[in-house]
């Protein structure tokens, strides 16, 4: 085959010239990158296509980057409707794309709840409108969220959500979460649950161990995500529905998911960067930025997480995005929200577990693309011929200082500003189209 | 040595060498409460701020007093006639204080970390009057100041502290500052009022009473907060006192001069019999007299007189 693609619509073809492609599972190598009308044409070198040296043809340089499918982030706040002072689907999906993000799951903890379709087509609209990534909405598992009765599950997925949740208020009955399993079955979406008991957490700000003892700050122990993850995996084996687990954070989360995997459970897991990259310690001097819940955990369980991903006990890498305001954030300790600015470094601190040399460059953009797409069943994630011409383009080597004054999100809580990095982002692509370019 | 801190925050940053320092200047200032005229010039013209978001009497007023008898001026701020209520944030109300100009604030607030967080956005001095079930430094200043009065030295004592530590700033203050002066500490109390990893603070850990008393020279008690009940952390107050009340036969199981101890207020029949309360070895208004010395000193300290 040796086609020239001639240009019916000016600048419909988008050659990206001289990176380095991964596309996990498929492409790992030097590479051009050939878009027509939105959609990937052909990836390889040299391209099997010729393409006409005109000005109508836009050319991106990648030489000395890497070019892989979009990020893919199935677990994020946007805030809107309902919180837009902390953050709108416009600044949310600009964080995103400066992350590298072009996928990215809402969570349905907005106000009003995301329990029904006008939310869901809200959130759509909004998303299309800021026009940056593809924002996908989660429905809430129970009407508002509130645990008891079973939300509009057939008409949320009608609207277009992907999975449903009611992250941020673990469903503690365990009945209707018995219950939403079944339910959910007849439309195939995921369901996601915040494994915590609300019990054991009994009013709980970080992780309870010694410095939560030094600090005389109540504790949320291990044990209030491991017995949920563990009734989710018995209820998953009861239902034969997969559940997806939120936010990992504890080595024996881990170890009862891997022993679960091995017995064929249908059972899918996810990390955050923040929990495999830093600890209890960073909570030291009351600093709310590192208030997160999960909560930061120690060096044994940041371990064991980093472990779970290299032997695929955890599927994928989410963000947990959740901004929060400054005079949110400026609260005492116990009385300020959990959560941090997630997209804007979740890159760069997962390519530190390349340099650290847990993952490979392509197992680590596995976890932030292919996995995640697949898991919520989303069609995007994969740079093979005809799909959606979704694209991150970083610098896998510039070394940056996180400035969360430089942010796109409308938040800056971060525990990680002031921390040198590694990785860049330089551009990314929407459908062959650049929204975001820091070139 | 001399005073460099700008606030009082915690006994965990406090050097041994600092501890001494404001246990000897309180003692140099205790021949104040004694005078007819109990009041020396050292604070004129200083205004001392107490900001207290939790109840109080007998810190606030300690705190009061001490700074009165400094001659300073007291200004006492509470939630229930503050703007709190409306909404205002611990850090505006601190700011709004402070541009009157207060030279020390004293704050006793529920957050763990809140004197922490206050100190980093005022120019003003903050001393910590207890904050959540972080610390309370000067009621471990006070207790080591008592100690001392009564032992000379906190070296080589064994101290055995009783009850609710995981929820007491008391505890957490107190176990911190004897351990680094060089005494054993143990606490005994039922394991749900224990903390996890509590011995990596410095104490050695008991569940029965009888068993931590063997050897003790100093005793010191917990206040059992009854809001405690219902939490599934005891039982009730009846099996509390049953178990770990200090009564007259558990007192002789410790050393023959022991002293026993008391932040108050008293709960008289649960945690402390009325006999060992009243008895020539409870030293609980030693502490409350002290306490008030104890705080003289951290406030000359403190605003530079020295």
């Amino acid at each position: 085959m040796n086609d020239t693609l001639s240009n019916h619509t000016p600048s419909s073809i988008v050659c990206i010239q001289g990176g380095t492609v991964i596309d996990p599972g498929h492409v790992n190598g030097r590479a051009d990158v050939l878009i027509q009308d939105g959609r990937i044409v052909e990836v390889g070198y040299p391209l099997k296509h010729s393409i006409e040296q005109d000005d109508s043809v836009t050319i991106l340089d990648a030489s000395g980057w890497i070019v892989a499918p979009g990020l893919v982030d199935l677990h994020c706040h946007l805030r809107e409707p309902g919180f837009e002072y902390k953050e709108t689907i416009q600044t949310g999906s600009d964080s995103a794309v400066a992350g590298g993000f072009t996928s990215i799951c809402a969570m349905p903890n907005t106000k009003p709840v995301n329990d029904n379709a006008a939310i869901t087509q809200f959130m759509l609209t909004k998303g299309q409108e800021a026009g940056k990534a593809r924002v996908f909405p989660i429905g809430a598992i129970t009407k508002n969220s509130d645990g008891e009765e079973l939300a509009n599950i057939g008409e949320l997925v009608g609207a277009g959500c992907v999975a449903i949740s009611d992250d941020g208020r673990p469903v503690m009955n365990s009945l209707v979460m018995r219950r939403a399993l079944e339910y959910a079955k007849a439309f195939g979406v995921p369901v996601v649950d915040h494994c915590e008991d609300l019990h054991l957490t009994d009013g709980g700000c970080m992780n309870e161990g010694v410095v939560s003892t030094e600090l005389g700050m109540p504790g949320i122990p291990d044990a209030s995500e491991e017995v949920m993850v563990a009734r989710n995996l018995a209820l998953a084996d009861l239902t034969g529905v997969c559940v997806h687990l939120a936010h990992l954070s504890t080595a024996r989360s881990v170890e009862l998911v891997r022993h679960a995997k091995a017995q064929g459970l249908p059972v899918s897991a996810e990390v955050c960067p923040h929990h495999f990259s830093i600890t209890e310690e960073a909570v030291r001097g009351y600093k709310a930025n590192a208030k997160m819940n999960p909560p930061l955990r120690t060096d044994e369980d940041m371990q064991a997480l980093r472990q779970g991903l290299v032997d695929g006990t955890i599927d994928v890498i989410a963000t947990d995005h959740a901004p929060h305001a400054l005079q949110e954030k400026q609260l005492e300790f116990d009385t300020a929200p959990f959560g941090i600015v997630g997209f804007e470094t979740a890159l760069p601190l997962t390519l530190r577990l390349v340099d650290d040399g847990v993952l490979s460059m392509e197992q680590a953009l596995d976890k932030l693309t292919r996995a995640p797409a697949q898991l919520f069943h989303l069609p995007v994630g994969s740079l093979a011929p005809g799909s959606l011409a979704d694209m991150v383009i970083f610098d896998a080597k510039e070394e940056w200082v996180v400035d969360p004054e430089q942010f796109q999100s409308k938040s800056r809580n971060t525990p990680f500003g002031g921390m040198t990095v590694k990785g860049k982002v330089k551009m990314t692509l929407v459908e062959g189209r650049l929204v975001y370019d820091a070139r | 040595m001399g005073w460099k801190r700008k606030d009082l925050l915690t006994i965990a940053e406090l050097s041994i060498e600092e501890i001494e320092l404001i246990l000897t200047t309180a003692e140099s200032l205790k021949e104040v409460g004694g005078r007819d005229i109990k009041k020396v010039p050292a604070l004129r013209g200083k205004t001392v701020v107490n900001l207290f978001f939790e109840p109080s009497t007998r810190t606030r007023t300690s705190f009061e007093l001490a700074a009165k008898r400094l001659s300073a001026d007291v200004i006492n701020f509470s939630p229930s006639t503050s703007s709190v209520v409306k909404g205002e944030t611990l850090l505006d109300t601190a700011r709004n204080i402070e541009s009157m100009q207060a030279d020390i604030i004293v704050l006793r607030h529920s957050s763990p970390g809140a004197a922490e967080h206050l100190s980093r956005f005022v120019q003003s001095s903050v001393i910590n009057a207890g904050d959540g079930w972080h610390e309370h430094p000067t009621q471990a200043l006070l207790d080591v100041y008592t100690i001392k009065e009564k032992k000379k030295e906190i070296q080589g004592l064994t101290i055995v502290i009783v009850g609710d530590v995981a929820h007491s700033r008391v505890a957490r203050s107190n176990i911190v500052a004897l351990t680094k002066l060089g005494a054993e500490v143990r606490v005994v109390a039922p394991p749900t009022m224990l903390p996890l990893y509590v011995e990596r603070l410095g104490a050695k850990v008991y569940y029965q009473f009888e068993d931590a008393l063997n050897g003790v020279d100093v005793i010191m008690m917990l206040r059992l907060q009854r809001e405690r009940l219902g939490q599934a952390l005891l039982p009730s107050i009846r099996e509390y006192a049953k178990l770990f009340c200090l009564t007259s036969e558990r007192l002789r199981l410790a050393k023959p001069d022991t002293i026993v101890m008391h932040p108050g207020p008293l709960n008289r029949g649960i945690e402390i019999s009325p006999a060992v309360a009243d008895s020539p070895a409870a030293v609980i208004l030693d502490q409350v007299t002290n306490g008030v010395s104890v705080r003289m000193a951290l406030m000359y300290l403190l605003s530079g007189a020295a």
